[in-house]
């Protein structure tokens, strides 16, 4: 079946079962996200990916395409309400992008470059948030923590192992690991786990290879991420 | 093996080892042992073959679940500001300097710990507070100082004066639900004589609109839910009564439980549901034992269970499951959720519950006052229920009032009632302003008194709250404003980060320090939760800011101290470490007063 809907007033195709995103995504239109991951199901928490369906705001990860849709996406109105919501995420936790080994590498803050986000505009929180050196291959930097739940759902799903979970509510919502202790040194967490490599930001790191590549030659820094995401389909 | 792990243990092995039940293993471990201590956590996902963190993810989402250790009383002040307005701020203070505690902290002897809790549903006789989770209501100073001495006495709960825990029903005004008498059996009797499908019709002629605050038809839900694939439908009955200002629903489950479990029953011979699961909020568990009785007396009767009235085919039961603490549960799939033993995160839809709800299985979920409705449409018939109320909003509603008033309780109204005449009736003397449906309702003011309670002019779920002269509308919205920030669930970003943002402008906002730019941030934000937020927490979480900003301007501007820019940070405060640390208090070591030296 499928059909065609109106993307910023260009024609996109689908499949049955699609959602907005992954349609628009094959038809080589770029809408912004840091939860959705094109290897899991829709998470839906970041909004980043919201767009306009008939003057009602939506979320284009989790949406099933319609034919006939019109669907508004790169407007100054919804470009201006991502921006908000990305300043939101960097002044709710403690984001310092130029001592950070994910700068170049993470999404946050290439979504940032992409929708020109020139200021933090709120108050920042500066919440405290102890990191997790206990682990011989990883560390774990909770300040960078967007609750996009990847290595959750990664560690859960595609691990079997559950070594991450969301604990509290609200803004005091953090991530925890699978141990008593807490600390990821007494889970099975392996630095081979579909869960290492899956954070969009810099809160799982692999130890001894930091800065291996240097700042300003990473993916990132050579193109934007829209790029990068059409291009190479990341 | 320690106590904790023992006590844990004997929680799980009466839940069967169902990890569902995670939730309810919980709240009985820490009944016992008072909190939830690491080892009980570990040992419940052990047992359950949950992995630790999914336990401690749960522990951590309910406010009334407690990881580290609390006062052997704990004693929470419901906060909403109907309790303030009645004076529940000083009431805590003179109790915390009784108990030498500090609101949050436990004494040091660990005998009591005070805090403040989202709205406790007690808004016709408050102040009210929850002791070790059961409500005490009409607290004074008198009450303030008997149950201080009761907590230095150590004296358990079961020997306090029965009168403390008194809860009125204030029924004030009865309509066709409250004033008809109901013999339990005689709405399953009527219905089924119809068959299932003549019921269904019934329904549908009715008109009967769901009584949470969404509105849905109830028979559309049905029938959906009848018609989705799946032999394994679930009826759940929504008691999760939250939203601020808001306490009918209590008033049905102890006055009118029948109706309700009937309600259920019906719904259940509408879709062939046969197992009910009822969803009480952690602050009605005194209504528990009550609810269990009335439960096992339709079971008796035959109303419950195999075979009922000698019906084959129609068996169906029902589980009560209880809350602890979350306001968002009361949004349907976030309650799914939760009776799964989960975080109370709310789904995205689609799919709707109808199709795929509580374990993935078709599922109605109800509101309690819908349910009860139900048994007055099999009773007098879809058409004489439709009689009633306006073309969009048929029957009647009943409405939860509190506040500046001099008759605090339930009225039974037709729906398309004026706010003044409900106002005339209350006995409100001053009316100012009216928050109709809770914190995420509307905002009333006075020259708007003429509209009507209706789905198609003023909705509400059923709070009613009355504000005189003397109140500030600026205040009400602030505290809605923290409510909302405490009972987010940080699944989205605008929520968790808007609703915690808008409270540090309308706190900034407060302390005199506000400027022009913040009622530009705070309508910026407004925005953004309305248009971004996941669901419905969210996009309402801004409501009574941009109402009363737009009925009640003034309220706000006469708090601002520039008309552009005064940042947040304070300067002189930020000093104060470095104050302590050198030991000065000078004139010269505070910014403000540098031109006195």
């Amino acid at each position: 079946m499928g059909g065609t809907f109106l993307f910023d007033g260009q024609p996109v195709p689908f499949e049955d079962g699609q959602t907005i995103l992954q349609a628009a995504r094959a038809a080589g239109r770029y809408i912004p996200h840091l939860c959705w991951h094109p290897d899991f199901p829709p998470h839906g928490s970041c909004k980043l990916c919201i767009v306009k369906v008939g003057g009602r705001h939506v979320s284009s990860c989790a949406l099933p395409a319609r034919d006939g849709m019109e669907v508004e996406s790169n407007t100054p109105e919804i470009n201006g309400e991502r921006r908000a919501l990305l300043q939101m995420l960097f002044v709710e936790g403690n984001h310092f992008c130029p001592s950070c080994e994910k700068s170049g590498n993470c999404q946050l803050q290439a979504l940032a470059y992409e929708l020109d986000m020139s200021s933090a505009r709120f108050a920042h929180f500066f919440p405290d948030r102890p990191v997790d050196a206990s682990h011989p291959d990883v560390l774990l930097d909770f300040n960078r923590c967007i609750f996009c739940e990847l290595c959750v759902r990664a560690s859960r799903d595609v691990d079997g192992k559950g070594v991450f979970a969301l604990t509290d509510r609200g803004i005091h919502k953090h991530l925890v690991v699978n141990a008593e202790s807490g600390r990821l040194a007494d889970t099975d967490f392996a630095v081979t786990d579909r869960a290492a490599d899956i954070c969009p930001v810099g809160v799982i790191l692999r130890k001894r290879v930091g800065f291996a590549v240097p700042i300003g030659e990473r993916k990132y820094d050579r193109a934007s991420i829209s790029t990068v995401a059409m291009e190479k389909g990341e | 093996m320690h106590d904790a792990e023992r006590v844990a243990a004997q929680a799980v092995e009466r839940h069967r080892r169902e990890p569902s039940q995670l939730l309810q293993v919980l709240v009985e471990t820490q009944d016992a042992i008072g909190y939830l201590p690491a080892a009980a956590l570990t040992r419940i996902a052990g047992l359950l073959e949950l992995p630790r963190s999914r336990v401690e993810g749960v522990a951590g989402f309910y406010s009334f679940l407690h990881t580290e250790p609390v006062g052997r009383f704990r004693i929470l002040f419901s906060d909403n500001i109907i309790d303030r307005m009645l004076g529940s701020r000083a009431l805590m203070e003179r109790l915390c300097r009784r108990l030498g505690v500090s609101p949050g902290q436990v004494s040091p002897g660990g005998e009591a710990s005070v805090d403040i809790t989202s709205c406790t549903g007690m808004g016709d006789q408050g102040p009210a507070i929850l002791v070790n989770g059961v409500a005490v209501t009409r607290l004074d100073e008198a009450r303030v100082e008997r149950i201080a001495a009761l907590v230095h006495a150590g004296t358990p709960l079961a020997a306090w004066p029965a009168e403390f825990f008194r809860v009125d029903d204030n029924i004030r005004r009865r309509g066709a639900l409250l004033g008809a008498d109901f013999v339990p059996g005689s709405a399953l009797q009527a219905a089924m004589k119809r068959g299932r499908n003549g019921w269904l019709e019934e329904m549908r002629v009715s008109g009967l609109r769901g009584r949470g605050g969404a509105g849905f038809t109830t028979a559309v839900k049905w029938g959906a839910c009848r018609d989705a694939p799946g032999a394994d439908k679930v009826v759940v009955c929504n008691a999760d009564e939250g939203e601020p200002g808001t306490f009918k629903d209590r008033v049905l489950l102890a006055s009118q439980a029948d109706r309700v479990i009937e309600g259920m029953t019906l719904a259940a011979w509408a879709t062939g549901a046969r197992q009910g699961l009822l969803y009480l909020r952690g602050e009605y568990r005194y209504l528990l034992k009550h609810l269990r009785a009335v439960l096992a007396v339709r079971r008796a009767a035959g109303l419950l269970g195999a075979r009922i009235l000698g019906e084959s085919g129609f068996d169906f039961d029902i589980d009560i499951h209880l809350g602890a603490g979350a306001y968002v549960c009361g949004e349907e799939t976030a309650l799914l959720e939760s009776l799964e033993g989960k975080r109370g995160t709310p789904r995205i839809r689609p799919p709707f519950p109808v199709t795929h709800g509580y374990l993935g299985r078709p599922t109605v979920v109800n509101n309690v006052e819908t349910l009860a409705k139900t048994t007055l449409i099999a009773l007098q018939g879809g058409a004489a229920f439709a009689a009633t109320g306006t073309p969009q909003s048929t029957g009647t509603k009943l409405l939860s009032i509190s506040g500046d008033c001099a008759y605090s309780g339930v009225y039974e109204y037709p729906f398309g009632v004026t706010i003044e005449h409900v106002l005339e009736d209350c006995g409100a003397h001053d009316p100012q302003v009216v928050q109709v449906g809770g914190a995420s309702g509307v905002t009333i003011a006075s020259h708007e008194f003429h509209r009507r309670i209706a789905f198609e002019d003023v909705p509400t779920a059923g709070a009613f709250m009355v504000f005189d002269g003397r109140r500030d509308p600026f205040e009400m919205a602030r505290n809605f404003v923290h409510f909302f920030a405490h009972e987010s669930c940080g699944f989205c970003t605008p929520c968790r980060v808007g609703t915690a943002l808008l409270k540090g402008y309308m706190d900034k906002l407060a302390s005199g320090k506000g400027a022009k730019m913040d009622l530009a941030d705070i309508e910026w934000l407004d925005r953004l939760l309305k248009n971004a937020s996941h669901c419905g927490l969210g996009s309402s979480a801004p409501n009574p800011v941009i109402d009363t900003l737009l009925k009640f301007r003034p309220a706000y501007e006469r708090r601002l101290v520039s008309l552009d820019f005064k940042p947040a940070f304070d300067l002189d405060a930020a000093l104060e470490t470095a104050r302590r640390m050198t030991g000065r208090d000078d004139p010269a070591a505070h910014l403000d007063r540098r031109e006195e030296v």
